[in-house]
Formats: C-alpha cells, sequence, structure tokens
C-alpha cells in the first residue's frame, strides 16, 4: 500500500495543528443576527400584508428583543477583532467581494432601524409612556408617515442579514465544509425559524401561536431538505467535500449534528409542532425553546467543523 | 511585472535557514513563521521518495485573502505581491480562514501578518528576498516572470514545475520544480 507522511515545520499559534481562528463569537454572533433577522423580517412582513391585528406579538412585541440580540451579537463581533481599535476601518470603505464588509454595512442599516422600529411601537410595553420632548414627537411623526418605506427597508435588509450569516461562511473555498452555496439559504431558514419560534414563545394570543408554528413548520421541513441537499452535494463533489462531510457523517461532529441540531433542534420540535396544531394539549414553549437551542447549536457545530476540514496537498 | 519564485525539490535538503533568515530579517515574534519547510515521504519501506518543500504565502494571482478582506488592508502591491496594511487590519480573522495553504497568521500586535516577499525592505532595493539570498544549496529562485532574464523565469522554461493545489483557483506564484 502506498503511504504518505507529511511534515511540517510550522507551527503557528491558532493556526496549526488546525485551524482555529475563529472562537465562540462568530458563531454566536451568526445565531443572534439571524435570530435578530427572522424577528424583524416577520414584523415588516406582518405590517406590509396589513396584519398588525392578527400578530400582535410578531409586529409590535418580539422587535424589542432586536436591538438587544443585535448589540451584544456586535459586542462579540468586537471581542473577536484582535486589532479592536481598528474596528472602525470597516466603515471607510465598501467592498462588495468582501461578504463582512457588505455585511458590517447591512448591520449598520438594521441596528437604527430595529431601534426606531421599537420607539414606534413603545406604547405596546409602556402604554403610558411619554416622549417628553416634541422633537421627539416630532420625529415620531416623521417616521409614521414613512412606514411603508421603512417596513419595505426593514424586510429586504432582515433578509439580506439572514442570508449574509451563511454566505460569510460560503465565501470561503478554503474550507470545503463552508464552501456551499446552500449554506446562505439555510442560515436564511434557520434564522427565520428561531424567529417564528421567538414570537411563538412570547405571544399571548393562541391564534397568532398557531399560525406561526405552522409557520416553523413549514420552515423545519425546508432546513431539513436544505440539510440532505448539502450532503447530496458534498458526498458527489471532490474529496475535500467528501472529507469535510465526513466530519457529520462518523466523524467528529456526528453527534453534536445529528443528535442536537437535527434530532433535537429539528424533528422533535417539528413534532411537537405538529401535534399542537393537530390539537394536542402540551406546554407550548417546548418546540420554540428546542428550535432556538438547535439553532444555536448548529452555528457552533457549522463554525468549528468548518475549521477542521480543509485542502490536502 | 509579476514577481514569483521557485523552490528546488530535488536541492533543498530541509535545513531550515530560509525559515530563520525570514524570521530575523522580518522580526517575526517568536513562535511564529511566515516560510516553513514541509518534507512529503511517499511510498512503501524501503521503496521511499522524499520531497521537501520551503512554503510560504503563494501571492496568489487570484487571491481569497484579498477578496474577502473587510477594509482593503490586504492588497495587491507592485508587481503582484499580496501585502496587510497593519495600519488599515481590524484583525478579524477571514483572510487566515480564506487561506487553503493557511499562509497566515495573528500578529501578537493584533494584526494579520504573512510573507511579503520582502518587497520593501529588500526586493526594492535590488535585493533578493532573505529566504533566497542565505540558501546553502541555491534551491530557491526569485524574480519578475514578465522578464525572460529573470532566475525564476528561466528555471521555470528548463524545468518542470508544480503548484500547490492549483485546484483551489487561487493561481499561485510559489513555483516548486520537481
Amino acid at each position: 500500500m502506498k503511504e504518505e507522511l507529511i511534515v511540517s515545520g510550522r507551527m503557528n499559534h491558532l493556526i496549526d495543528p488546525q485551524l482555529h481562528i475563529w472562537h465562540w463569537h462568530i458563531p454566536l454572533y451568526l445565531f443572534l443576527g439571524g435570530l435578530a433577522a427572522g424577528i424583524l423580517f416577520f414584523a415588516a412582513l406582518y405590517t406590509i400584508l396589513g396584519k398588525e391585528k392578527e400578530y400582535p406579538t410578531a409586529v409590535k412585541i418580539a422587535p424589542f428583543l432586536t436591538p438587544v440580540l443585535l448589540t451584544v451579537g456586535l459586542l462579540a463581533l468586537l471581542l473577536d477583532l484582535n486589532h479592536k481599535l481598528y474596528f472602525w476601518r470597516l466603515y471607510t470603505v465598501i467592498r462588495l467581494e468582501s461578504p463582512m464588509s457588505w455585511g458590517a454595512w447591512t448591520l449598520m442599516v438594521v441596528t437604527p432601524l430595529s431601534i426606531i422600529w421599537c420607539a414606534l411601537n413603545i406604547k405596546a410595553i409602556f402604554p403610558d409612556w411619554n416622549w417628553k420632548y416634541k422633537w421627539i414627537y416630532d420625529l415620531d411623526a416623521f417616521f409614521r408617515k414613512y412606514m411603508k418605506t421603512i417596513s419595505w427597508t426593514m424586510l429586504i435588509s432582515s433578509l439580506i442579514l439572514g442570508v449574509y450569516t451563511g454566505i460569510l461562511f460560503s465565501a470561503f473555498n478554503a474550507r470545503p465544509l463552508w464552501n456551499t452555496s446552500i449554506l446562505g439559504p439555510l442560515f436564511l431558514t434557520s434564522g427565520l425559524s428561531t424567529g417564528a419560534a421567538a414570537i411563538i414563545l412570547l405571544s399571548k394570543n393562541p391564534k397568532e401561536r398557531h399560525s406561526m408554528a405552522r409557520i416553523d413548520l413549514m420552515l423545519i421541513g425546508i432546513e431539513l431538505f436544505l440539510i440532505v441537499h448539502m450532503f447530496m452535494g458534498f458526498l458527489a463533489s471532490t474529496q475535500v467535500h467528501i472529507d469535510a462531510a465526513s466530519l457529520f457523517l462518523g466523524g467528529p461532529y456526528t453527534t453534536p449534528f445529528w443528535l442536537f441540531v437535527v434530532t433535537l433542534g429539528l424533528a422533535v420540535p417539528a413534532l411537537l409542532e405538529f401535534l399542537e396544531i393537530k390539537g394536542f394539549k402540551m406546554p407550548v414553549f417546548i418546540a420554540p425553546v428546542l428550535v432556538i437551542f438547535g439553532g444555536l447549536v448548529f452555528r457552533f457545530v457549522i463554525a468549528y467543523a468548518g475549521q477542521a476540514s480543509r485542502w490536502l496537498y | 511585472m509579476r514577481y514569483a519564485m521557485a523552490v528546488d525539490t530535488k536541492k533543498c535538503v530541509g535545513c531550515s535557514d530560509c525559515v530563520v533568515a525570514c524570521q530575523t530579517e522580518n522580526n517575526v515574534p517568536i513562535g511564529f513563521c511566515r516560510d516553513w519547510v514541509v518534507e512529503v515521504t511517499d511510498g512503501t519501506y524501503p521503496n521511499l521518495e522524499i520531497e521537501i518543500r520551503s512554503e510560504r504565502c503563494n501571492h496568489c494571482d487570484n487571491s481569497p485573502c484579498v477578496r474577502c478582506c473587510p477594509t482593503g488592508a490586504s492588497h495587491y502591491a507592485e508587481g503582484g505581491v499580496v501585502l496587510v496594511t497593519p495600519g488599515e487590519c481590524i484583525g478579524c480573522g477571514a483572510c487566515i480562514a480564506s487561506c487553503p495553504y493557511d499562509a497566515r497568521y495573528p500578529h501578537p500586535d493584533g494584526y494579520v501578518d504573512k510573507c511579503t516577499f520582502c518587497l520593501h525592505n529588500r526586493v526594492e532595493k535590488g535585493l533578493d528576498p532573505a529566504c533566497v539570498s542565505v540558501c546553502p544549496t541555491k534551491c530557491m529562485y526569485f524574480g519578475d516572470l514578465d522578464d525572460p532574464h529573470s532566475p525564476v523565469s528561466k528555471v521555470l522554461k528548463t524545468r518542470k514545475f508544480k503548484t500547490l493545489i492549483p485546484e483551489a483557483g487561487t493561481r499561485p506564484q510559489l513555483y516548486f520544480l520537481i
């Protein structure tokens, strides 16, 4: 049998023996970004469709989470930078070739929008809220005049944010596991699903909960389809892609992926949501909590396994 | 102008002089290296074949690191040399993750560092890169591929060569004579 032994004299910290340049910050940020994108998407969608009354939580309550989610995510991103004091350099150029660049600019649009959205709906949380200053009321009136524009901008920018969390990874051809264009739609679907789950968790309206559970069930179905599709693509591709897939098919990430992401994060909540829609009584929080947990683990598994996948030469 | 380097795997003995010369010339922080030696042993004992390569950044024509850099800190300099401007680098690590050769590393000062082909400190003064000039077996060739009389052009005309993972689409400019 022919054997090959490769000995390298390189031992750079965080690069060798296995790449580990990205720690918990990046997957946490991708999870929070996706979750915020999901919540904002549904808020904008139901406003555009004129269904604020049917979906009060989705439009007026759940968005209050998003400035917090985005701020924590941005903080994690900042902590991840090795040259922190230079972070402002991100906002001196727009580089369309670099997903991180246009992702950073998308956040610059989405984060203020999420804050404006909350300010406009502040009375849903604090009915007696008083802005005190006239100029804030003027601003409030100004934004309300352009509600349609704001909704559409938020709808589109939240979709870009959601898909960007996956494209960030898929743009790296050096890591075969990430280098699949399925990752963009997959992360977007997962983000929308966790967003729907957060709305179910917060909603006190059984009708809204049921509708969101129905949507979440559909999103989980799409996610499962995309995951199968991803593995089909890998296994029909080059050796490095087959090796990347084998990280999940018997390799070190098999258990976290199939047990925590696919079974507990997708299959079980899908079953529970299905039973609930069919009229079975059960604690409503279990399915959405599992979906959100599965989404978080999914980002971590992909971020870590991707760094373990590489070209051989 | 297109700077490139060729390494003769038949002459390289893997002494790591190139590694030490680079670390000295470029003040590479302790524990890190911009170039390194790889030994590949192939075959079944006792019929073994060994290939020794002095590797570094491939200064690719289609660099994924330049493409994914969000600030433009990673850029193409004179002669296609891929450089990082420390004052523009935010240390996000995208370029490190994007390099199929893992040629970059996070400098302890925060920015990302890698081989520069000694562009500013030696090549612009008419000298060879430190690794090339120190090599005791003279197994490395450097120069401009657009100049037919440069050492690298001449040796690539007469010898068989390969590049590392050309299928990654990076169009590497570090050639290995085989």
